[in-house]
């Protein structure tokens, strides 16, 4: 892949990457002692194996291709194959947490595989590992061929990518380590806050700069998405991780908020990260690879601008449902709840759509398994929304805040929505990424649906019952006046449903395993296809574009 | 490539744009669309006007109902106090026997205290109150410091070992750590301890006579000559068959070894003295039906 880069695209490769290398020493240095030190050395690890890779590529010579006349896919293919690998160990983690509020035996005694330790691993690793990356990837593939234009850059579409893995590295570890700054999805401490924050800048300006070489008049539904999902993000995480270092060789800093208004600032992140980070980006997808599949056009183009913007308008105000019956003044939770409840239809509307735009085209989603994973990303997108928002009203609320009907909500939406929509696009780009005829087996993909959509219902039905159990489990008085029930028999009540959930969960995790050998098969073994139309081309008859300098 | 085509499908057009393959239909929003966002943008504008709302510069809406989640849940707590109150002056004034005598308070107390227990003594003593290693079991009538009702009081109250200045105090010395007894000996006091409540013990007759010396020496100041234990001091009985610890070889080479000194918090200021009268009852009781 580095023979591709031109030798001064590779020089600059090595520059950064040398650069990177440099502040990991000096990180290892300044954090001797601390787990920052720790994480110097990875980041020095990390950025001298790719200056070695750009190093070696170096006398090799000047690439013969003509780079207009195609796509830059390598990044995606990348970005593809690292997701699924984050899948697997962001599930598996998952599992293991889930098995362990069975049978805590399962920590085995040791610090790093506390719980409280490992499920950031699992969140982060499903959310920024598998998503992230997936995002990422389509991103670049969808901008392409929505914009008929080639990436604007060589080297920044995989230091967006790299250093968005080196972020979830220096993540993960950092929780094993026990480095964290106690905000939900917010946990990495200062310095890895600040490298995404330039690592999404540059992602931000590669996306605009793609766009703005377009060869449409139009931008895309799937691009405005993709684009709110990078701006708000962006947003969202510098104001969120605002926060002084206690020291510059340490993994602590203290929050630039305090009290409830640090709360509200955490849950307008925490809420809105669902918001742009797992609706905004997901659905970017499912407007390019749904229609793609199904060969349809979109139902309908004003309920995609009606759906857009009531999606961006409504969601940003939502967070503070998560705050409801706190210090939070009650008028903030008024706006909360009200916004949530507001946002409702706008999010049907998205739903609606990409279900109406499979009339037509429903006798593919019964033969074809890929498709079937978007038609019911959608299904479950509309079930988790509804969901949520029901359970941003505070008298519902009262009974479902802090038990696991909200772990069962977030994984409706994690595993129902973005996983589904994540596999299912992953099955459509694979063989036109790697040019191959199909997948390497279809009739795995069909076993990863069915395992991934029993999972899921067993999962979210576990969650129900223990959630709204324990809830009401809390609430209950004797005629007395006291509490009926002690907190140990609300666990003792909730232990067959973590049973069923750490079956629901491997069911799920045993299909992302068979996604990626399937994956893997389809590049080893599978026959060339040359695709139809995929170059990038300002001719409305779609001839490959000749070059202006040639 | 601007051409609007119709889908014949659906009979809609479409917008005239494609890309890559893709395009779109320029079909109606559904009128049901419009007016669900209708009806939920007036409830909130109902709500918004009932209920606090929007901020404004020093103060915010405060809404017609004049709701206010803090005067809410001070009314409520207020009320379930009200309701506690109507039984719970008993528990605090009379003696336990008396208490026994009221029905009606008897009532509220069974259906109360099970989650007290739960909450606060069942992490350490088990949700069958029969104890674990290092927490004692209460139902098996072998009481440290005595199972009287107000013995057992005192102990909520205090505690064990805990921080409370009044609190009971009850430490076995580390006879090996501290170089009181060699390793030979502490084995032997161990076979003479556990030939005392008939455990089978492979000890010699010199080993048991020797132990007994050891026990007679060290021992019986805490532990009693009859080695039955000393409530007061909230010494074990040795001489039953129930071990706070464990009554094996190895359990007990490391008690007396290392000494012992189990920990019960303090209740007085996390549970009020109702409550604690209510788990003296029900401790009293789970005690009676098992010696049944």
């Amino acid at each position: 892949m580095m023979t591709r880069l031109t030798v001064a695209e590779r020089q600059s490769a090595m520059f950064i990457s040398g650069l990177v290398a440099v502040a990991g020493f000096a990180m290892a240095v300044a954090g001797h002692g601390d787990p920052m030190g720790a994480h110097g050395w990875i980041t020095l690890l990390f950025a001298a194996t790719l200056f070695f890779l750009a190093g070696e590529a170096l006398y090799h010579d000047e690439p013969t291709e003509d780079r207009s006349a195609e796509y830059y896919d390598d990044p995606t293919k990348a970005g593809i194959l690292i997701s699924l690998a984050w899948a697997v160990i962001g599930m598996g983690m998952g599992v293991w947490v889930a098995a362990q509020l069975a049978w805590p035996d399962l920590r085995f005694d040791a610090a790093w595989s506390s719980f409280g330790r490992l499920r950031p691993v699992h969140t982060s690793g499903v959310i920024f590992g598998f998503g992230g990356n997936a995002l990422i990837a389509t991103s670049f593939h969808v901008m392409q061929r929505t914009s008929r234009a080639r990436l604007a850059g060589h080297v920044s579409p995989w230091f967006v990518l790299l250093g968005f893995n080196l972020f979830c590295i220096i993540a993960a570890s950092g929780y094993l380590m026990g480095v964290t700054q106690s905000k939900e999805y917010a946990e990495p401490e200062w310095y890895a806050d600040l490298w995404l924050v330039v690592v999404w800048v540059v992602y931000f300006v590669l996306y605009v700069r793609t766009l703005a070489r377009r060869n449409e008049p139009h931008i895309y539904v799937a691009n405005w998405y993709y684009m709110a999902f990078i701006l708000v993000v962006a947003i969202l995480h510098i104001v969120n991780n605002l926060a002084v270092p206690a020291s510059f060789g340490a993994a602590k800093s203290y929050s630039a908020f305090a009290g409830v208004q640090d709360a509200m600032t955490q849950w307008w992140y925490g809420h809105n990260a669902v918001a742009f980070f797992l609706t905004a980006g997901f659905l970017g997808m499912l407007y390019y690879y749904l229609p793609k599949r199904a060969e349809r056009p979109i139902y309908s183009y004003r309920l995609s601008i009606l759906s857009f913007w009531g999606i961006v308008f409504f969601y940003i105000w939502a967070g503070s449902h998560h705050l409801h019956y706190t210090a939070l003044p009650q008028w903030a939770q008024t706006l909360g709840m009200t916004f949530s409840v507001m946002l409702l239809v706008p999010s049907w509307a998205s739903a609606g759509n990409a279900l109406m735009t499979l009339n037509g085209a429903w006798d593919k989603v019964r033969t074809d398994a890929t498709l079937r994973f978007m038609m019911m990303a959608a299904v479950f997108y509309g079930l988790s929304t509804f969901e949520g928002s029901f359970m941003a009203v505070r008298a519902v609320n009262s009974l479902s805040h802090y038990t696991d009907w909200t772990v069962g909500h977030v994984h409706a939406g994690a595993m129902g929505w973005v996983a589904l929509i994540t596999f299912g696009s992953i099955y459509t780009v694979v063989p036109l990424l790697w040019r191959r005829e199909t997948m390497y087996s279809w009739k795995l993909v069909e076993w990863h649906f069915w395992l991934a959509l029993a999972g899921t219902v067993i999962y979210i039905f576990a969650m129900w019952n223990s959630g709204i159990t324990q809830g009401l489990m809390w609430r209950t008085y004797t005629e007395s006046g006291t509490l009926a029930y002690s907190f140990l028999e609300t666990m003792l009540a909730m232990y067959p449903y973590y049973v069923a959930r750490v079956i629901g969960g491997s069911l799920f995790l045993v299909g992302a395993i068979l996604a990626a050998f399937n994956v893997v098969m389809t590049i080893r073994n599978v026959g060339y296809r040359a695709p139809q139309i995929d170059y990038p081309t300002a001719s409305e008859a779609g001839e490959p574009a000749i070059p202006a300098a040639e | 490539m601007s051409v609007k085509e119709r889908d014949p499908l659906t009979g809609h057009e479409t917008t005239g744009h494609e890309w890559n393959g893709i395009t779109e239909l320029n079909t109606r929003v559904p009128r049901v669309i419009w007016w669900t966002i209708g009806i939920s943008h007036v409830w909130a504008l109902v709500y918004w006007v009932l209920m606090p709302a929007w901020p404004l510069v020093h103060t915010y809406t405060k809404g017609l109902l004049g709701y206010d989640q803090q005067l809410v849940v001070d009314d409520r707590v207020a009320k379930a106090y009200r309701q506690l109150e109507t039984w719970r002056a008993p528990l605090t004034e009379l003696p336990a026997h008396q208490i026994r005598e009221i029905p009606e308070i008897m009532a509220h107390v069974n259906a109360t205290a099970p989650a007290l227990f739960g909450d606060y003594c069942a992490a350490c003593h088990g949700t069958e109150a029969a104890g674990g290693p290092g927490f004692p079991s209460l139902v098996d009538d072998a009481w440290l410091w005595g199972g009287d009702a107000e013995t057992i009081m005192e102990t909520l109250r205090v505690g064990i070992n805990a921080p409370h200045p009044e609190s009971r105090i009850a430490q076995m010395l580390a006879f090996g750590a501290l170089d009181i007894l060699t390793r030979p000996q502490i084995r032997a006091v161990v076979d003479y301890v556990q030939s005392l409540s008939g455990l089978e013990t492979e000890a010699t007759p010199e080993v048991l006579a020797e132990g007994e010396t050891i026990f007679a020496e060290n021992c019986v100041s805490c532990h009693g000559e009859d080695a039955r234990g000393i409530r007061d001091l909230g010494a074990p009985d040795l001489t039953d068959d129930t071990w706070i610890y464990g009554g094996d070889d190895a359990t007990m080479f490391t008690t007396v070894n290392l000494g012992r000194q189990g920990w019960m918090p303090s209740f007085e200021t996390r549970l009020s003295a109702a409550q604690r009268m209510m788990l003296t009852l029900y401790l009293q009781d789970l005690d009676a039906e098992a010696g049944e």
